[in-house]
């Protein structure tokens, strides 16, 4: 039994007032158990979360992103529901394309009457993104940092030779 | 800045998966805390007077509260708020109970987890900035959906209250399930005798306006400001003119009752024009398009019309589209029963004396298809009788609950059969339920008339004949848990106590008036103990079985508390706005129109002179979808703005 | 429409009729019916509850193969198609079985993703050929007959995919559609005894009594089955019910043997000669 401490990834899940909300709120008072991985962040509707709160929360060290709405159709605001999910699915090419892996971000809709489906989504997310290992964007901020002032150092030594460079 | 931070331990509910103190410890290192404590009930009134006075003494411009849902005391702690002097929108709720103790087992974590959550809040509520609510004006008129005991009873209380009250109703008549019954238990009074009384008080109220053979089809506006469009189907008859005599029906081509009759349960049949029951309410025929051949081919000979001497029936008559302003609804849309057919082992549908209770209902009244002799689908009169509970109750295959009023009414039905037929009666049950004022004594002189009671869910009914007594019988197997062995009783007649659910079109009405279902399917009320008639939609009241199965005394209950809600609305005469609308930040606003087809509420216009978007405060419905759209980020939510967010999610993170 | 055929053992041996007259329908119906490869034994039985992994690898061997064409497979057995379904459905929701499942395919070179659909023939014809195909190819419709639908316990319990799992009536609609009449029988999926009459015969021919008698006191002229277990038990011992309770004498037949012969097919192709108690005279129209 001596293996070490497994990764606790972190997610910042931003759940909407009415349904996804709502939810976790009946997962509580139902005393549904899930795992302690998420943190929720409470807007209006799914349609408030700007895809910079998802990349902000990425840059600043989550592990995984959950964004929670109601069902299509459902949306307390009529369609909000269904511009998150146009903004989401340009959104999910981008993060493919920062090597962000799938799974380290996630839509769902939950509506209000299904706390069950918070543990399911919840749980199932934090395995996954265990399975993926840390994704610490800050930390490979600052190797690309590194990088970049390395190469820097070597343009400066290099004109610093005075040797020719290639145009 | 000064921060005051407050964490409750809700008694053991949050204090015994979280560590407060620790959790009070680490608030209390955060830059800009100037107070942070822990107590025992934050949401008592030591509680707030705590934070009252803290304001006051510690000169405090920021709170924070780390305890249940904002759902339920965001309310509380934003008064405290303003009685200490702060604004109230300086105050931040951290919801530890719901999304962190009553869910998470391992207490390091959770407590690990309540930090998290709390450096969120208090990095966020320094972006707070005062706001106000805004106050509107309430129309004082109210809208009741449904004509059941439940709509009934409400639109009567408001109405006496002075209020102006539209009741909608479906069907051609008012009354619900009530009016199938017969007898109403534990009293055995009639129902009929209690309901026609209030039916006629709705028809003859100068402060009702009855709206039956109607649908809502159209909501619109918010709390207290609702505009309503309603659909008033046309019976081909003009209302103002027909006195209900009945001669058309009489008159009809059809000499004989041809169709299905819903009223009767489909225990016999009407012509197509009819009246539902003669207590019908308004006393009105109609003419039901499906079978009627003049609305189906225009070539019948129009007796009926020949017939009306005032003239009453128009066959040209269209359906109407109304509108009206209410400041609050009350929906009171009823249940719908289970269908017996769902469950192919007991042999309804199959097997012609297996009847649902509903059938039975109108099979024992006086005024029934057989005048309340029981007699069988086969022309026979039953001599051994066979109640089963619990169908499409207590069930993994179809509805989990218990409908509650099954057990009570299944007694009524024993009694009543016996006394209409003098039969053997059998009653099988899982458990009895009889909680309610003079139930369990009911149960107790059903006990005393000789009706045989037996535990034990019922596996199958059939006509398999095992020994002569059998043969030609329907046998009822189940086995006897008091007992314990199976048994096979075989009787004339079996009566399936059907659960109830929710109306099949319930998620419809839901989406209508943007209320929430459980997972069962009825209406959501907001809060199970503490809010049982009111629903997420500010103004939209909810009363009697579309909340959950209950009994006539509950829904009635029910009804008169909604009918004192949407009073307790209307009659303040104005209601305070969450201030969580968006608008523009003109000088920041580049004019790209991006936001303005985003808003589902048209609230967006764009200013051609001075190329700008601007919104309309009053139309803004707060959902922040433009907000989050504005690529200059020129447009703020109240509540929701950008820096409140990205605070939030550093928080949560670092 | 293709589809695989995984006979099993009894469809080779005992219930041979069901074999042929399976084949014959599925051919004048247009539908090929292709051998699954080199198929073994579905591990039915006990096996089941003594050796867990290596019952359900035995099960999934078929499975594997099977995917390799992508093709569903058709299962005419009622304890094949419970057996595959049960070894597809523990595979789908145990990882622990999974993992131990394709350790043992993996050691004869096979491997198996989960895509593989276990259809009984009456679920092929109803939902993919369809009963108006089906009522096309009457050309000899058995009217005046009347006949018991028997489907047995294993067929709609517990995955009751296609049909009620209390009242089922697929059956009873190409019953109809061969233009025979269907008696109500509210036996259909009842207990035949098979798995009792070898160990504790008193008990199981006494379940079969019931079927049988009851069949007979509606006026059916024969008990239509889809099982190859029920058929032999419900046929093969009626001398000895007859001696132990009262006297029965009823034809017990497969479904594809009253469609084969409404469908025109020579009986020697149905395999009718096979059954104990001779069925000939009454899969005829009146």
């Amino acid at each position: 039994m001596s293996e070490k401490r497994r990764f606790e990834p972190k997610i910042v899940a931003f759940f909407c007032n009415w349904c996804t909300y709502t939810a976790a709120d009946l997962a509580g008072v139902s005393r549904i158990k899930y795992a302690p991985n998420a943190r929720v962040i409470r807007v209006m509707c799914s349609g408030r979360v700007d895809p910079q709160f998802i990349l902000d929360a990425f840059a600043k060290g989550a592990d995984g992103v959950l964004l929670g709405g109601c069902h299509p159709g459902d949306c307390h605001y009529a369609e909000g529901n269904y511009k998150t999910l146009r903004r989401m699915r340009l959104l999910e090419r981008m993060l493919k394309g920062m090597g962000i892996e799938d799974g380290r971000f996630r839509l769902e809709w939950i509506s209000g009457a299904e706390g069950d489906k918070v543990k399911v989504v919840i749980n199932d997310m934090v395995e996954k993104v265990r399975a993926l290992g840390p994704l610490d964007l800050p930390g490979r901020a600052k190797g690309w940092d590194k990088e970049l002032e390395a190469l820097a150092h070597g343009v400066r030594k290099s004109e610093d030779k005075k040797e020719p460079t290639h145009a | 800045m000064r921060i005051g931070f407050y964490i409750c331990h809700c008694g053991t509910n949050i204090a015994g998966t979280i560590d407060a103190a620790a959790v009070r410890d680490f608030a209390a290192e955060l830059p800009g805390v100037a107070v942070s404590r822990d107590y025992k009930y934050m949401c008592s009134d030591p509680g707030q007077e705590m934070i009252v006075q803290d304001i006051r003494d510690n000169k405090l411009d920021r709170l924070v509260v780390a305890a249940c849902s904002p759902s339920l005391h965001e309310e509380t702690f934003r008064k405290a708020a303003a009685k200490g002097g702060m604004n109230s929108f300086f105050f931040q709720m951290v919801n530890i109970r719901e999304h962190n103790a009553w869910v998470h087992e391992d207490k390091a974590a959770a407590t690990q987890k309540a930090k998290d959550q709390v450096r969120a809040a208090i990095t966020r509520v320094r972006f707070h900035k005062a706001l106000e609510k805004k106050s509107v004006p309430v129309n004082a008129n109210v809208l009741v959906v449904g004509g059941g005991i439940a709509g009934i009873h409400a639109a009567l209380t408001l109405a006496n209250a002075g209020k102006t009250v539209t009741l909608v109703e479906r069907d051609s008549t008012i009354g619900g399930h009530m009016a199938l019954f017969d007898k109403t238990f534990p009293t055995l009074d009639c129902a009929a005798c209690i309901l026609t009384p209030k039916m006629s008080a709705v028809k003859n109220h100068p402060n009702i306006t009855l709206w039956t053979y109607s649908e809502v089809s159209k909501v619109e506006g918010y709390v207290g400001n609702y505009k309503v469009t309603v659909k008033r189907k046309t019976r081909y008859i003009k209302e103002d003119l027909c006195v209900g005599c009945l001669d058309c029906i009489e008159a009809c081509v059809f000499k004989e009752p041809k169709f299905r009759d819903d009223f009767n349960q489909g225990l016999s049949k009407r012509k197509p024009v009819y009246m539902s029951f003669p207590q019908a309410t308004p006393k009105l025929v109609t003419i039901d398009p499906e079978t009627c051949i003049q609305l189906k081919t225009g070539k019948c000979r129009k007796s009926c019309a020949e017939a009306c001497d005032r003239k009453a029936i128009d066959f040209e008559l269209k359906d109407e589209m109304k509108e009206l302003e209410v400041g609050a609804i009350i929906l009171a849309t009823g249940f719908s029963a289970f269908d017996p057919k769902r469950h192919a082992y007991y042999g309804y549908g199959r097997y012609p004396n297996v009847y649902s209770a509903l059938e039975v209902e109108r099979l024992v009244n006086a005024s029934g298809p057989t005048n309340g002799e029981v007699v069988l689908r086969d022309g026979k009169h039953p001599k051994a009788i066979g109640i089963i509970h619990c169908v499409g109750s207590r069930d993994e295959h179809t509805n989990k609950w218990c409908s509650r009023v099954c057990c009570m009414y299944s007694l009524k039905l024993a009694h009543l059969l016996k006394e209409h037929t003098g039969a053997e009666i059998y009653d099988f049950y899982i458990d009895m339920r009889t909680p309610g004022k003079t139930y369990e004594e009911f149960y107790d002189r059903l006990l005393q008339e000789g009706v045989h009671f037996i535990r034990g869910r019922v596996a199958e009914v059939n006509d398999w004949a095992m020994t002569p007594e059998e043969e030609g019988k329907l046998v009822i197997r189940v086995e006897d848990t008091l007992a314990g062995f199976v048994r096979r009783i075989p009787v004339d007649m079996v009566v399936l106590s059907q659960g109830l659910e929710a109306r099949k079109d319930a998620g419809d009405v839901r989406r209508l008036f943007n209320i929430g279902c459980g997972t069962e399917g009825f209406f959501q009320e907001r809060h199970p103990k503490l809010a049982p008639v009111s629903t997420f939609a500010d103004g939209i009241f909810i009363a009697g079985a579309c909340q959950g199965p209950k009994d006539i005394p509950d829904t009635v209950a029910q009804a008169g508390a909604a009918a004192a809600e949407a009073l307790a609305l209307v009659d303040a005469g104005h209601v305070e706005l969450e201030p969580n609308t968006s608008h523009v930040v003109e000088e920041e606003c580049c004019g790209c129109k991006s936001c303005v087809p985003l808003c589902p509420y048209s609230a967006i216009s764009f200013d051609e002179a001075k190329k700008k978007a601007s919104i309309n405060e009053v139309l803004c419905k707060g959902c922040g979808v433009c907000a989050a759209a504005c690529p200059s980020g020129s447009i703020r939510q109240n509540l929701f703005e950008d820096e409140e967010l990205f605070g939030e999610i550093e928080g949560v993170l670092s | 429409m293709k589809y695989l055929y995984y006979p099993g053992c009894s469809l080779k041996g005992s219930g041979k009729a069901y074999e042929e007259s399976l084949l014959a329908v599925f051919r004048a119906l247009g539908v090929p019916l292709a051998e699954l490869d080199d198929w073994n034994c579905c591990g039915a039985t006990a096996y089941m509850s003594v050796e867990e992994t290596k019952s359900y690898a035995l099960a999934a061997r078929n499975l594997a193969i099977a995917e390799r064409e992508g093709l569903d497979v058709i299962a005419p057995c009622s304890a094949c198609y419970l057996v595959l379904n049960k070894t597809q459905h523990a595979l789908q929701e145990n990882a622990g079985i999974r993992s131990r499942v394709s350790g043992a395919l993996g050691a004869a070179g096979l491997s198996y993703q989960g895509h593989v659909r276990v259809r009984h023939p009456l679920d092929v014809l109803i939902n993919d050929i369809g009963l108006d195909a089906v009522k096309k190819k009457i050309v000899n419709p058995l009217k005046g007959r009347r006949f018991a639908p028997y489907y047995g316990c294993q067929l709609v319990r517990p995955y009751s995919t296609f049909d009620d799992p209390v009242n089922p009536v697929t059956m009873d609609k190409l019953v109809a559609a061969a233009g025979a009449e269907c008696v109500e029988y509210p036996l259909k999926t009842r207990c035949c005894g098979g798995s009792l009459t070898g160990t504790v015969p008193e008990v199981g021919q006494r379940l079969s009594y019931i079927l049988i008698k009851e069949a007979m006191k509606r006026k059916a002229e024969a008990i239509v089955t889809v099982c190859p277990l029920c058929q032999f038990n419900l046929d093969g011992y009626q001398d000895q019910i007859s001696s132990r309770f009262s006297e029965v004498r009823l034809p017990i037949v497969y479904f594809t043997q009253v469609l084969g012969l409404a469908m025109g097919l020579p009986s020697g192709q149905l395999g009718i000669h096979r059954g104990i108690i001779d069925a000939g005279a009454v899969l005829t129209a009146r």
